[in-house]
């Protein structure tokens, strides 16, 4: 069954004024439960509004949204569970740490959804080892760390609530190579071990291309597409029209495809892109060979 | 004396007078020579102590030993902090906090008055400069109702219109979405082309850096490499070992070497990789 | 949402009285203040409150606009209409019980009332022409001579240019700030005012956190703009006073001291 259901949603801005804006208009989509989803899409295309739709933190104008099978917006007891069976990752969520301890600003969600002291203790240790942090933070203050530190801290602060599902806006933005690549990893091993549903917003189709199982491409307010990463990025040619970008290697493949040599898939990985190369040529030296 | 910016022997060190620190060291003997007009780009992972360097260059920092010379100006001279902000305009990260004034063209303006620039010479230089970053139609604009792409190319015609000899933009497309990026790009190199401007270009993506005259490598508070794009973005290995990336077609090529190709090592783009590969089918 | 929240009151517009000098503006309204209190004749009241209607007619304000400036501050002026009509000492008209009404209270109530109401109307005038900044910028010229004194002239109004630059970022930020703690669980909408005020730490702290950072990266900015003070500073809006200004100008002053000589020489004294 789709953890992630949602029937028709819509959402306007500034109702009722000049600057009346359709943020996201008619969304079906169904996610299943375990995947790990990468989001893309220009500012503006409505990705953000989607995912505080499926934590309840936006309502929509009309449509539903189902979480595990469940009319989210039902009551307010629902709508409180819901908040965390979803977990919401917002973009530099550093900027929210307010504790005097690493400690106590992970906790702030266990305990705000009543779980006794010994579980916010277990959940709290669980989500630091998720993220990454060994047990002499425990005790910092988060201010004194350094930003890609803080942002880990921030995540486990989510993570703590044992989200059935985790949603992360942008979670490398700012971050140099190495502490995206850190931060994406210490994403995928959570993603593997608790086997739920993660959504990943990035700009990076090259980041996507190697850590999600499927990719959804918001356009204007709608779904664009809505499929495997082989799926997505076979579609380069029509995401470069609506303006985003492919991983660099999809558009070599698709110049050497255009120059005539053979390649019958498509490439957006660079381990796959090194295997055909080796391919192509070592047929080429075996026709010579023949000649 | 085509050296615009030189550092010599520059070290620097925050002294510990916060509280609980002790000084820290943070770029170890420098030494640097930008000439007028070049685009160069300085890559380092964060904390390799290259915005440190970059603060060096219109004197917000002061090395702890050795000079840099800004036009010949000892940046050291409390006399000429402003004489060298002039010639040095700074463009930072985030595009919410350099943006002073409540509308586009008075921010713009914000350097000239500072400067006691006659009215009507502003007026001139503020429309001039609006122009330049593709701005003018915005300029009674709030900065609130602009993207973070327009807030960038506004902060960079505040720094234009002052006639700087050399913009620092110490990672200014880091909170920038893709489009914000290519907008930002685009008028940093039209200036470098169209009006000579030196540009110092601090980034930790590599792609940006493909474009540049120049890319200077910044790891713990020294210069790692400095040369051409290609020269740099050869060394593959040296790179990741510092933490930084390489384009994908260069780290292709790179592993098709390992294999034992003989495809080249200066491969920076997607045309660059086809034309070599096709060297390597023909040959 | 929270950004929904306009700043100020200002209505853009091209109207004349858009187009004033924003310091002639200021000093007739300072000037109107003063006539306000120093007037109490009926029919001077009447002259200024017409010459109000007429001003705001052709700035174009909707009617709508004056009505949410007074709503506010009704009820402060049934307040004091209340405690004059019963307290003020005159010829009684009318007792019941402990309390007795005089015309002296009538007059001073009706006043009163009158006053605040014309006082509130007419510096809503103001905002609604003027944009912050071009105020922000009257006041600091105005003020100009205070320095002699050593009162920070400039500075006040660079911080006043900040704050306005500044709340929409700040709207925005609190926004989100809030969006994220609600996501991890923090409820902000119920229990009593010593749980709700708890409940704001969460978004105080990094709200001011995140401001103490903002002030100094744009401090930082500034300095690199060559920021020193407003020693040798130039701007590039000057502004003039125009034969429009004088004129306008002219015309309200006379109508004030209409309503000085109306209030001196014609009976009806509230």
């Amino acid at each position: 069954m789709a953890i992630i259901k949602t029937e028709h949603l819509t959402h306007c801005y500034s109702h009722g004024t000049p600057f009346e804006k359709t943020a996201v208009k008619d969304i079906n989509l169904e996610i299943d439960e375990g995947e790990l989803v990468g989001v893309i899409g220009h500012t503006g295309s409505g990705k953000s509004t989607l995912i505080q739709h499926l934590n309840g933190l936006l309502k929509p104008d009309s449509g539903k949204v189902y979480i595990d099978g469940t009319d989210i917006f039902e009551s307010k007891e629902i709508l409180q569970k819901t908040r965390f069976k979803v977990g919401l990752v917002f973009q530099y969520p550093e900027y929210q740490l307010f504790e005097e301890t690493v400690e106590k600003d992970i906790a702030f969600g266990p305990r705000n959804l009543g779980m006794s002291e010994d579980e916010i203790k277990a959940a709290v240790t669980h989500a630091m080892e998720s993220v990454g942090l060994s047990d002499k933070y425990r005790h910092k203050s988060p201010f004194e760390l350094s930003g890609g530190q803080k942002r880990r801290v921030a995540i486990a602060g989510v993570i703590a609530m044992r989200p059935k599902v985790l949603i992360l806006d942008e979670p490398t933005a700012g971050l140099d190579p190495k502490g995206r690549d850190r931060i994406l990893s210490l994403i995928e091993s959570y993603h593997r071990s608790e086997k739920n549903t993660v959504l990943l917003v990035s700009h990076s189709m090259e980041d996507i291309a190697k850590y999600a199982s499927k990719v959804l491409v918001m356009n204007q307010g709608t779904v664009f597409s809505y499929g495997t990463v082989e799926e997505t990025f076979s579609r380069a040619e029509e995401i470069e029209k609506i303006g985003l970008s492919v991983p660099q290697v999809t558009k070599l493949f698709d110049m050497l495809s255009k120059s005539g040599y053979e390649i019958n898939e498509h490439v957006y990985d660079l381990d796959r892109a090194e295997k055909l190369l080796m391919q192509l040529i070592s047929q080429k030296g075996g026709k010579r060979r023949a000649e | 004396m085509d050296k615009l910016i030189q550092f010599q022997h520059v070290s620097f060190e925050y002294t510990g007078d916060e509280e609980g620190k002790a000084s820290v060291p943070v770029l170890h003997h420098v030494d640097l020579a930008i000439r007028q007009g070049e685009f160069v780009a300085v890559l380092g992972h964060n904390g390799s102590g290259k915005s440190t360097l970059a603060k060096h260059i219109n004197a917000i920092l002061r090395p702890t030993d050795g000079v840099v010379y800004v036009e010949g100006i000892d940046t050291s001279d409390d006399e000429m902090v402003f004489e060298i902000r002039q010639r040095v305009g700074m463009v930072f990260q985030n595009p919410d906090n350099q943006l002073v004034a409540t509308v586009v063209e008075e921010d713009v303006a914000f350097g000239l008055e500072n400067l006691g620039i006659a009215p009507a010479e502003i007026r001139r230089r503020v429309d001039g400069a609006l122009h330049d970053v593709g701005m003018y139609d915005f300029r009674e604009h709030a900065p609130h109702q602009l993207s973070g792409g327009q807030k960038q190319r506004v902060a960079i015609a505040g720094i234009i219109a002052m006639n700087p000899k050399c913009i620092v933009l110490d990672e200014p497309t880091a909170m920038l979405d893709p489009r914000g990026r290519q907008e930002v790009l685009k008028t940093i190199r039209r200036l470098n082309q169209e009006h000579g401007t030196t540009v110092v270009f601090i980034t930790h993506f590599m792609d940006e850096a493909v474009s540049a005259d120049r890319v200077i490598v910044v790891d713990d508070g020294k210069i790692l490499m400095d040369s051409t794009p290609q020269e740099v973005f050869r060394h593959v290995e040296k790179l990741k070992a510092v933490g930084l990336d390489v384009p994908q077609v260069t780290e292709l090529a790179y592993k098709l070497r390992k294999n034992g190709i003989p495809i080249s090592d200066d491969i920076l783009t997607v045309p660059d990789f086809v034309q070599a590969f096709q060297k390597i089918m023909e040959a | 949402m929270l950004s929904d929240i306009t700043i100020g009151q200002f209505f853009p517009g091209k109207s004349v009285v858009h187009r004033m000098d924003p310091r002639m503006k200021l000093i007739l309204i300072v000037a109107f203040i003063v006539v306000l209190f120093v007037v109490r004749n009926a029919f001077s009241f009447l002259l200024l409150t017409l010459c109000l209607g007429i001003i705001f007619a052709i700035a174009k304000i909707p009617g709508k606009a004056i009505w949410r400036g007074v709503k506010p501050i009704l009820p402060l002026i049934l307040f004091t209409a209340i405690l004059n009509i019963f307290f003020v000492d005159g010829n009684t008209l009318v007792s019941f019980w402990i309390f007795r009404i005089t015309d002296a209270g009538l007059k001073t109530a009706a006043l009163m009332a009158i006053r605040i109401v014309l006082l509130i109307v007419g510096s809503s005038l103001l905002t609604y022409t003027t944009s912050p900044i071009a105020l922000t910028d009257a006041i600091e010229r105005l003020f100009k001579p205070l320095k002699v004194i050593h009162f920070p002239v400039h500075e006040m109004a660079m911080m006043m240019t900040i704050a306005l630059r500044f709340i929409p970022t700040l709207l925005e930020e609190t926004d989100k700030i809030m969006s994220a703690q609600k996501a991890r669980g923090a409820d902000l909408e119920t229990g009593g005012i010593l749980k709700r005020a708890k409940a704001l730490i969460p978004i105080l702290i990094p709200l001011f956190v995140s401001a103490f950072r903002r002030a100094e990266e744009l401090a930082l900015a500034m300095e690199c703009r060559c920021y020193r003070g407003g020693e040798g500073r130039t701007r590039m809006k000057q502004l003039h006073l125009s034969t429009l200004d004088w004129i306008s100008g002219s015309i309200v002053a006379l109508v004030f001291v209409i309503a000085i000589i109306m209030n001196l020489f014609l009976p009806g004294t509230l």
